[in-house]
């Protein structure tokens, strides 16, 4: 039980799983029926799951896949991607326009998410090209992209804000008739499978991890950093795709300039938070999924609370704060050593009490 | 050497020819009876608005309409001080202009006034005297608010429990569409259920309106200031199986007048449109006919009529002429 104990608060997990436990309290303490889950009847006539947990849970999806793509170009490029939202614009615009040419069945759909994620993959590839081939910094690389890929998406919507409306994307954003589960939540799930399997099974993670840690290593092992740093960005590519499709699939429309509006910023956070260096190196993919979840329950609960429109920004910067500086090496290194002059103490009067 | 002069030759023929051509044009102007317009705008990219704006502009201002138009778009204020400088310097007749920031114009349309050449304003008003223009065309975003909110309140609901999603606070837009609503929560006469900015973003106003219904409380009114933003909450509400629209328990409002939003009216899904016309040409155009034929206009500001269409009286051929986009 103790060695548990102690494996699980040296875990990079601890301090988010504990951050967004505190999350938890606070809302059952504030409002006992917060995470109370209903089953109501959707205007399609089907039988579906509610409440605050299902809206976290859904609400987070997005965020949570593109933390993904971000964990592993984090990892091997020790830099982030700030263009994953601006990009997942020019995805969706994709998505769209191939579905509007066309009448919408399901072949008709997963070909327009293949076309989205192409074009993802390429534009995320041109990211990738820069920061591993070139060596200019993630930031100033993805900088290109993240201010002119709305632009593209607009020249690809043609300015305007293109609808699209069937069963079939009510059942990709919303819910697929017979199952009470959101679908995001479904794909998030499946999505988050298939990648630690891939990793998992061809060494890819710990490839990632090696050329994060020490590049010259990695090469004098025969491992290509170039080629490990444009896996992360076709990775990530894929993410930014499907992140793209559901957010458009769930609304029914695309508007390039809100689509997944400062998302990067959340996914960065999400990564940060799950307690992976942003400097590279280790990662841990559920680290940065939680925080995903972390910061969407941070924003339902803001909702819940009523926080004035204007403020709603400060109060999710201050719980961050918080979090980020808790899992910080300096105040780790705090509480472990507070820890210890408690648990001495305490030792010692015992051995004083056996002594006696 | 030799280069050297060939490049001065060069410079000297080029400086002469293009004296030359503002020569011609300044006294060929009025011979062949082309009006000479610079449009200043912000660019279309910037929204669906400003695309049909753009459009607009390009539509009357043609050259079938005895037009010789030069256009600048940019977002940024100093870049279009300095094409309306230059539209100055290239004598034009009119200067059309929506101001990407309020401030700072005063200077341009000195030299405008000195050179000769009439300002019209459109969609934005400016910070600057008003002797400096000939009249500005724009919106008026507390009129549309005042318009949703009196159509609300004809509706005589036996009460008003209103879920108000925002756009990007601070916007002239948000700003506007809230004011009327506002008062209507300061008065009693409506009860504000939520206040919430969703920064003109659809997935946002979904989860905002999720997180009223998982709350319990009751509303039966959703005032969303823009299209996109009425398309989220209606989202919601059909996954929790809450009816609305025409004979529904919610009442739905949106801003804007795009195309797919009034086919949502007229299908009953929602209950009121309220337009923000971006077609100011047509009166400018009038305006400067008025002009030309050497006669004075009676208004300075002009705020641009507006329209709302309800789910009782939306026609096809309203959305046909008044919609926006597709």
């Amino acid at each position: 039980m103790g060695s548990l104990i102690k494996k699980f608060t040296r875990s990079q997990l601890a301090i988010p799983l504990f951050a967004l436990f505190l999350l938890v309290i606070f809302n059952l303490i504030r409002d006992p029926s917060f995470f109370s889950i209903d089953i109501a009847t959707n205007n399609d006539g089907n039988a579906v799951l509610s409440g605050n947990l299902i809206s976290i849970l859904n609400g987070a999806s997005a965020i949570a896949i593109l933390s993904i793509g971000m964990t592993l170009i984090t990892s091997s490029c020790k830099g982030q991607d700030i263009s994953v939202a601006a990009m997942a614009a020019i995805a969706g615009s994709v998505f769209v326009s191939v579905l509007r040419s066309n009448e919408i069945t399901i072949p008709v759909l997963l070909l327009a998410f293949l076309f989205g994620c192409v074009v993802a993959v390429l534009f995320s590839l041109f990211n990738g090209i820069l920061v591993a081939v070139f060596k200019i910094q993630p930031m100033i690389a993805t900088l290109i992209l993240f201010s002119a890929g709305r632009s593209i998406a607009y020249w690809i919507n043609g300015g305007a804000t293109p609808t699209i409306s069937s069963p079939l994307i009510t059942a990709i954003g919303g819910f697929i008739p017979g199952i009470p589960i959101p679908t995001p939540i479904i794909i998030m799930v499946v999505f988050l499978i298939l990648i630690s399997l891939l990793l998992r099974f061809t060494n890819l993670g710990l490839y990632t991890q090696v050329v994060g840690i020490n590049e010259g290593t990695a090469h004098l092992n025969g491992i290509s950093p170039v080629w490990i740093k444009l896996i992360a960005f076709i990775i990530s590519g894929v993410c930014v795709a499907t992140a793209g499709c559901i957010t458009v699939c769930r609304i029914g429309l695309i508007n390039h300039e809100t689509l997944l509006l400062d998302a990067e910023m959340d996914v960065i956070l999400s990564v940060a938070i799950g307690g992976n260096a942003l400097s590279g190196g280790k990662f841990n993919l559920y680290g940065s999924v939680i925080g995903a979840y972390i910061i969407q329950a941070l924003t339902v609960t803001l909702y819940a609370m009523k926080v004035p429109s204007a403020a709603v920004k400060a109060y999710k910067a201050i719980v961050i704060i918080v979090i980020v500086v808790f899992s910080s090496p300096v105040a780790k290194d705090f509480v472990v050593r507070m820890y210890k002059k408690l648990f001495k103490k305490q030792a010692e009067k015992e051995v004083q009490a056996k002594a006696a | 050497m030799k280069t050297r002069r060939i490049l001065a030759l060069i410079l000297a023929a080029v400086l002469a020819l293009s004296l030359a051509a503002c020569g011609s044009a300044q006294t060929g102007k009025k011979s062949d009876g082309v009006i000479k317009v610079g449009i200043v705008n912000n660019p279309p990219s910037e929204s669906g608005y400003r695309a049909a704006n753009v459009a607009d502009f390009e539509k009357v201002f043609s050259e079938a309409n005895g037009y010789k138009v030069s256009t600048f778009y940019s977002l940024k204020n100093d870049e279009q001080l300095n094409a309306a400088q230059q539209f100055i310097t290239d004598g034009v007749d009119y200067l059309l202009i929506s101001a990407a920031a309020t401030d700072g114009w005063t200077n341009v349309l000195e030299n405008a006034k000195k050179a000769g050449i009439k300002v019209f304003l459109f969609d934005r008003m400016m910070n600057v005297d008003q002797s400096l223009f000939e009249a500005a065309v724009i919106s008026n975003m507390e009129a549309q608010g005042k318009m949703a909110v009196q159509w609300l309140l004809d509706q005589k609901l036996p009460e008003y429990n209103v879920v108000h999603i925002q756009g990007a606070m601070g916007s002239d837009a948000q700003i506007g569409r809230t004011k009327p609503l506002d008062e209507q929560f300061a008065n009693g006469t409506m009860k504000k259920v939520v206040q919430q900015t969703a920064t003109w973003d659809e997935a946002t106003a979904k989860q905002i309106v999720e997180s009223v219904i998982n709350s319990g409380e009751k509303f039966n009114v959703i005032y969303a200031e823009n299209d996109g933003m009425a398309k989220g909450a209606v989202a919601a509400l059909d996954e929790a199986g809450i009816t609305h629209g025409k004979n529904g328990d919610v009442v739905v409002i949106g801003f804007d007048f795009n195309k797919w939003a009034l086919r949502e009216v007229l299908a009953g899904n929602w209950n009121l449109d309220v337009q923000c016309s971006p077609f100011q040409a047509q009166k400018i155009h009038e305006m400067i006919q008025t002009l030309e034929k050497g006669g004075t206009l009676s208004e300075k500001i002009v705020i641009n009529e507006e329209r709302y269409f309800d789910c009782n009286n939306i026609t096809q051929a309203d959305i046909d002429k008044y919609g926006i986009g597709d």
